[in-house]
């Protein structure tokens, strides 16, 4: 049987049995450059390691020695890990996203997932009232969240993209019809809310680590390895069906299918992201934006793992920063959204087509 | 240079197909529209909690709510689904209105910033606020158009809705450093609850931009067909587009400031209009003026039935009904390619 390695977006070779090692093109068009992906991974990943430090220990007001510094460094430990899965979920399933549908400048939260989220929130609190909204914060409750975002994602992708006329492009704006119109259902129920109910709902619905409840952990942590490591296994076919729809198949992949999959396993770790830390919009747009500009290939297997480490990088780096230097707390998540933001008109004003 | 030279060229006529080439308006179908759109009037002025025949007061109260909202309706209406019309026949692509190029969310941060820079604002510094940022944006959003190959036409409402995400996470930003959220979802959400004398005057001012429409209409149809055909039958191109662009942001300006946000009913309206009149622009403008009204009226109505005796803001119905036919539209599309 044949194997595909594709290699570069402009050769793809196949390697058959016939395959000599020597021959085979690297990743990288040249030494250097592969030189200066390690460097760059590495460093960023010790920043990022150091950011995550400094959350941790810098400006304890306990010292080291007091009985009460391990609480301290454990509730931040908890913000820490919140953000190490916010990284993963939104910089993977916004590459991910971005090469199934082989386009540099949208990204998954497109798809409606935060105005399912911020519906299903606010009906809880507009139906049930205050105290059924705090309570709703179990397993149970979180687990409902993301088996019905995951359900109404492969619904819409597979009624979509399903039959003669299935088209990316027409599940995209469909997607972003029928955010929309959650959106507007939901924010006439906000309207509706006493201003201290109001208050206590955006607080939940601005994407912030601090909302995380480590009771979900035990459950969370497994999900997103397991779709991760899932990911990571399935980036050479990501090589493949990011070339689009017609050169993928006569690679032999089928294109259908692999979208749906990868669709799925993104819509998967959108879902846990979204109902972990809240909508984030722009931050894996920006992850994935810095990603490319600093991994000169189009490689998947060299990509993710360059992903990862800016996204950790990015949200640990804000946060400490906010926190420590600027003093500002509770208005992280919205810088990053806006920086997110501003690169997004930068790039979508530079680029020539999309 | 001759009002529409379009239509005095010899023999231009006969390019037309048969049925869509009279240029009557007033046909019967037409005329039941119309009268359609007069009964859903009179609905709308006997709709409401305050009990007009009993109370004695009942005609003063007429005069003071129930006429003013009824006239800001139909002003509102045919205004958003014509600048939605304009919209389209510029950019050539029917998908295109001001919840899809982010226009609205300018015309918020618009209203955003006048709200920072006079504590109390009256209503015109509102309207100029929004008037100009939302003429800004849909600048922007043009410009860009003009300058990025497509690739599908699907892919533009995504953009300018990502766009107008953008433009929202800074009016959120600014909003939350001046503690002020919950006013600017006030503001996005589109109701013509507060409508009374003195309060809806302003969008007497849409009657000069329907007007100027119905005039320059052929010159949005020419300027749709781009900048070199549009400079070959002799008319300036970006002139067209300023104009254009300047009559989409005096309208989208003043009903975000007096009413609030009114998604999809700019695209729903002339998309259903030319789905089953065809795309003969001269004679769809009435109608697209008249379905305007009859839709956003009709939405009123259940707006205030639906909670009696509370009120749904109207935006709601809208956004959801609206999405539905978009959808619709959408898959319609899909299915005569």
């Amino acid at each position: 049987m044949n194997e595909f390695a594709f290699e570069n977006k402009k050769s793809a070779r196949i390697s058959s049995r016939l395959h000599i090692e020597n021959r085979s093109a690297s990743a990288f068009r040249s030494k250097k450059e592969e030189r200066r992906y390690w460097i760059l991974l590495t460093t960023l990943i010790a920043l990022g390691l150091l950011a995550s430090y400094g959350l941790l220990v810098y400006n304890n007001p306990v010292p080291v020695n007091s009985p009460s510094f391990i609480p301290v460094v454990r509730r931040r430990m908890v913000a820490i890990v919140s953000m190490a899965i916010a990284a993963i979920c939104q910089s993977l399933s916004t590459v991910t996203f971005q090469s199934i549908t082989n386009n540099k400048i949208i990204t998954p939260s497109l798809l409606g997932f935060e105005a399912l989220y911020s519906t299903i929130q606010t009906s809880t609190m507009f139906f049930f009232g205050l105290s059924t909204f705090l309570s709703f914060s179990n397993i149970g409750a979180f687990t409902f969240q993301v088996l019905a975002m995951v359900l109404m994602s492969l619904i819409l992708y597979g009624w979509l993209l399903s039959g003669k006329y299935g088209d990316l492009q027409l599940m995209l704006l469909v997607g972003v019809i029928i955010g929309t119109g959650l959106r507007s259902l939901s924010s006439f129920m906000r309207r509706l809310l006493a201003p201290s109910e109001f208050d206590i709902l955006q607080a939940r619905l601005f994407g912030s680590v601090n909302n995380a409840d480590p009771s979900y952990f035990p459950f969370v942590i497994p999900i997103v390895i397991v779709t991760a490591i899932i990911l990571l296994s399935y980036s050479k076919k990501l090589n493949v069906l990011s070339l689009g729809k017609d050169v993928s198949t006569a690679l032999g992949v089928k294109h259908k299918p692999g979208v749906i999959f990868g669709l799925v396993l993104v819509s998967v770790l959108m879902s846990v992201s979204t109902a972990l830390v809240g909508p984030l919009t722009f931050y894996g747009f920006l992850v994935a934006t810095l990603t490319y500009q600093a991994t000169p290939t189009y490689d998947h297997r060299y990509i993710f793992p360059m992903a990862l480490a800016i996204g950790f990088l990015v949200i640990t780096a804000a946060y400490f920063f906010m926190y420590h230097v600027f003093n500002a707390q509770g208005v992280v998540s919205i810088i990053i959204e806006m920086f997110g933001g501003l690169i997004f008109l930068i790039v979508m004003l530079r680029k020539g087509t999309i | 240079m001759q009002k529409n030279p379009i239509y005095t060229m010899t023999g231009a006529e006969n390019s037309q197909p048969k049925s869509y080439n009279n240029n009557k308006i007033w046909t019967k179908p037409f005329i039941i529209g119309v009268l359609v759109v007069l009964i859903l009037g009179i609905i709308s002025l006997f709709t409401g909690v305050y009990d007009i025949r009993g109370q004695e007061d009942g005609m003063r109260m007429f005069f003071i709510t129930r006429v003013p909202r009824t006239i800001a309706l139909m002003l509102t209406g045919a205004a958003m689904s014509m600048s939605g019309l304009v919209m389209q026949m510029i950019t050539q692509n029917r998908l295109v209105e001001s919840t899809t190029t982010g226009t609205i969310e300018w015309a918020g941060l618009g209203l955003t910033f006048v709200y920072l820079l006079f504590p109390a604002p009256t209503l015109v510094q509102r309207m100029t606020g929004a008037i100009i940022f939302s003429f800004l944006g849909t600048m922007i959003f043009f410009l860009f158009l003009r300058r990025v190959r497509l690739r599908s036409s699907l892919i533009v409402p995504i953009i300018g809705m990502m766009l107008g995400a953008v433009i929202s996470a800074v009016s959120t930003f600014v909003g939350l450093v001046f503690k002020m959220t919950q006013n600017i979802e006030t503001w996005f959400v589109g109701s013509f609850a507060p409508v009374q004398i003195g309060r809806y005057e302003y969008l007497w001012l849409i009657v000069i931009v329907t007007f100027l429409i119905f005039i320059y209409a052929d010159r949005f149809t020419l300027a749709g067909l781009g900048e070199d055909m549009t400079t070959s039958l002799g008319l300036n191109y970006n002139n067209i587009v300023l104009l254009g662009t300047g009559l989409i942001a005096f309208a989208i300006g003043i009903v975000a400031a007096v009413i609030g946000n009114l998604p999809f009913l700019g695209l729903i309206v002339p998309n259903i209009v030319s789905m089953f009149r065809g795309d003969n622009l001269r004679t769809n403008l009435p109608w697209v003026c008249v379905i305007g009204m009859g839709v956003l009226t009709a939405c009123d109505i259940i707006s205030r039935t639906i909670i009696k005796p509370f009120e749904v803001p109207v935006s709601m119905i809208l956004g959801t009904l609206g999405s539905m036919v978009f959808i619709m539209v959408l898959l319609r599309q899909r299915r005569s390619r």
